[in-house]
């Protein structure tokens, strides 16, 4: 059977059917008893192979991802690009050098410059001679309500992006497709924004102390209980900074002799956290099943390096939504493992808590599953609520742990009373208990984005990853030049994007993010559509090669004509 | 994309060209250094191959037929 480059579905491949049976191997008995077998016969995937998996009774609907790979001549003309860039960055380092040029970068004083260099040349050169270039796509200064639309401030460079000057001017009603306000609760008028003005009149801004000393305020404990009953776990804490509430949790969860399995493509915040912690990290691919078995299992057969000795524990950390590439992460698979082998899970729902599921209680909820199944919930309010901050969940005696010995709710101070009061009424109304059906409508008009605007994009050509339920939805760029391009393209047409380059993203897979929101409608989504169609005819942006019924394009690309 | 003359998509693939080179980030001056260097290879290139592609080509076509067309007659010629 011809493998169709249609998405991966989990129970219709049958190109990927393996025998049931129990092979032999040299390994034995403990190769046999995988519950995730490998496929036997191995062909040129034509994408990406995440995993292959025989249960497909532990998902209620079809988990369909696809992360088409990079067709062969976009590679090597992103490699030629990059190529060519690099060498005028040398040619104009040695400018630089030369004093033939003036130079903008920081540098070290004339008395410092026998000393050890303080600013390695070589890290700082993509920076120098690449990001400056395109620098004005990022960064740049809003001043109004980041929501469905935003005003931006103009701004004007005459050295090259060294510099930005302010024209004086605003530019108006940009549709904002680079927030995370996913419920659209970034708002300045409404329920939640009165809600936030009463209680400053009530406790002012500032708390002026730490949760453990003088700062734990009434509306703390009622922020927790409410987080607690919102995601159905036993008891919550909630901290001021998100990437905070990572970093600084892990080290107290974990410690020398534990080993914690990290997810290939984790945020820095868990990278951070368990870097920190001490314990030994090993990685497996990302939202690959038969890796993250096969660390679990050489985990427990052969122990700690070199004592063998058992693990204390094994942490499995992975993310509801990973924002770069648009999937979700294979959680009742996860948790089939976990409990398998008896590791602990936990779990990051930064993008995916009130994004996903019918009750917008994250990944958990999307998938049907018991919170009590995850051993440490954590969470971000940032996205979907409208405020800041992050929250972790679990068990009574974990919380309770938490609160003394966890570096953020120690020393960090705690959280400011209006935002506490924007997460508490945005809660209410996703769940419904503020007695409108707000909350539902928001939710319903999300995922109904969601499928709108991906099927739109993917038909229109363009190589969109990840899951067909995330709101985030990385269109893929490729080559250096267009990163620039395609952001500037999209602010003339009045849309405001985030793209995204090399060190957050493998250097040839460059993408523009758009993160969808409740707040935008059937209206806007057809403007950025249309521009993005328009755009992805200018700059040639549309790669993909799958048989889908497509408009013809006036003028064929070459990247058209290289299809098989 | 309707192109309404020769010159908006003349514009196009210059700027395609740009695009896929990765030359549409930089300065003037260093695009007129990259296209006059590139211009001038495909220059030399083009002359090389106008003056040497016919002798090559015709030497090529004599040393094969030599080859074999050689054998037959020379056998003939030391039977007679």
């Amino acid at each position: 059977m011809t493998e169709s480059s249609a998405n991966k579905l989990l129970n219709g491949d049958a190109y990927h059917r393996t025998s049931n049976g129990k092979r032999s191997s040299k390994n034995g008995f403990v190769k046999n008893h995988c519950v995730f077998q490998q496929p036997q016969k191995y062909r040129r995937p034509r994408e990406k192979n995440q995993n292959v998996t025989r249960n497909s009774s532990l998902y209620k609907k079809p988990f369909s991802e696809s992360f088409e790979e990079t067709p062969l001549l976009v590679a090597v003309l992103t490699y030629m690009g990059y190529g060519i860039l690099t060498v005028f960055g040398y040619l104009r380092d040695f400018l630089r050098y030369w004093s033939l040029e003036k130079c903008n970068v920081a540098q070290e004083k004339e008395k410092q410059k026998d000393f050890v260099p303080l600013y390695q040349d070589f890290e700082n050169f993509y920076t120098r001679n690449l990001y400056m270039r395109i620098r004005d796509n990022w960064n740049r200064p809003i001043c109004s309500v980041p929501g469905a639309k935003m005003d931006l401030v103009e701004r004007a460079s005459h050295d090259y992006n060294w510099t930005f000057e302010d024209t004086g001017r605003v530019v108006k009603d940009v549709i904002n497709m680079g927030s995370y306000n996913y419920l659209g609760f970034a708002e300045n008028t409404g329920a939640c924004a009165d809600a936030a003005i009463e209680v400053t009149k009530k406790y002012g801004l500032g708390v002026g102390s730490t949760r453990c000393e003088m700062g734990n305020l009434d509306i703390h404990e009622e922020l927790e209980q409410l987080v607690t009953r919102f995601l159905g776990v036993e008891s919550s804490l909630a901290f001021g900074m998100g990437f905070a509430t990572n970093s600084m949790n892990i080290p107290a969860l974990t410690g020398k002799g534990c080993l914690i399995l990290s997810d290939a493509l984790n945020h820095a915040s868990l990278v951070l956290g368990a870097r920190l912690s001490g314990s030994p990290i090993r990685v497996f691919k990302h939202n690959n099943m038969i890796s993250l078995e096969k660390l679990l299992r050489d985990a427990i057969a052969h122990g700690q390096p070199r004592t063998h000795r058992p693990w204390k524990k094994i942490l499995i950390v992975v993310e509801g939504i990973y924002s770069m590439e648009g999937s979700i992460v294979r959680l009742p698979e996860v948790i089939a493992l976990k409990k398998r082998y008896k590791a602990y899970l936990y779990l990051d729902e930064a993008h995916s808590i009130g994004a996903l599921g019918p009750n917008g209680k994250g990944v958990v909820d999307y998938f049907g599953l018991d919170p009590k199944d995850v051993d440490i919930m954590m969470g971000t309010f940032t996205k979907s609520f409208g405020a800041a901050g992050g929250y972790i969940g679990g068990k009574k005696e974990l919380i309770d742990y938490l609160r003394r010995h966890s570096h953020s709710a120690l020393y960090a101070t705690s959280m400011s009373p209006p935002v506490i009061q924007q997460i508490i009424t945005s809660m209410k109304i996703i769940m419904g208990e503020d007695g409108t059906t707000l909350g539902a409508d928001r939710l319903r008009q999300l995922s109904e984005n969601t499928t709108y605007f991906r099927k739109r994009l993917s038909e229109m050509g363009f190589i969109i990853y990840g899951n067909d339920d995330s709101p985030v939805i990385p269109l893929m760029l490729y080559m250096p030049a267009k990163i620039g391009a395609f952001g500037r393209e999209m602010l003339k047409r009045n849309i405001g994007t985030v793209v995204v380059g090399f060190p957050a993203t493998p250097i040839i897979e460059s993408r523009a993010r758009f993160c969808l929101s409740a707040a935008h409608t059937r209206e806007m989504l057809d403007t950025v559509l249309d521009a993005a169609n328009e755009v992805g005819d200018l700059l040639q942006l549309k790669y993909s090669r799958r048989e889908q019924p497509r408009p013809s394009l006036g003028w064929m690309s070459e990247e058209n004509l290289f299809q098989d | 994309m309707n192109f309404k003359n020769l010159k908006e998509y003349l514009a196009w693939l210059y700027y395609q060209y740009l695009l896929i080179t990765g030359i549409y980030v930089l300065e003037p001056w260093e695009k007129s250094i990259f296209n006059s260097i590139l211009f001038s290879v495909i220059t030399m290139v083009i002359y090389t191959s106008y003056v040497f592609v016919p002798i090559h080509v015709r030497l090529a076509l004599e040393f094969f037929s030599g080859i074999f067309g050689g054998q037959p007659e020379s056998t003939m010629a030391l039977m007679n």
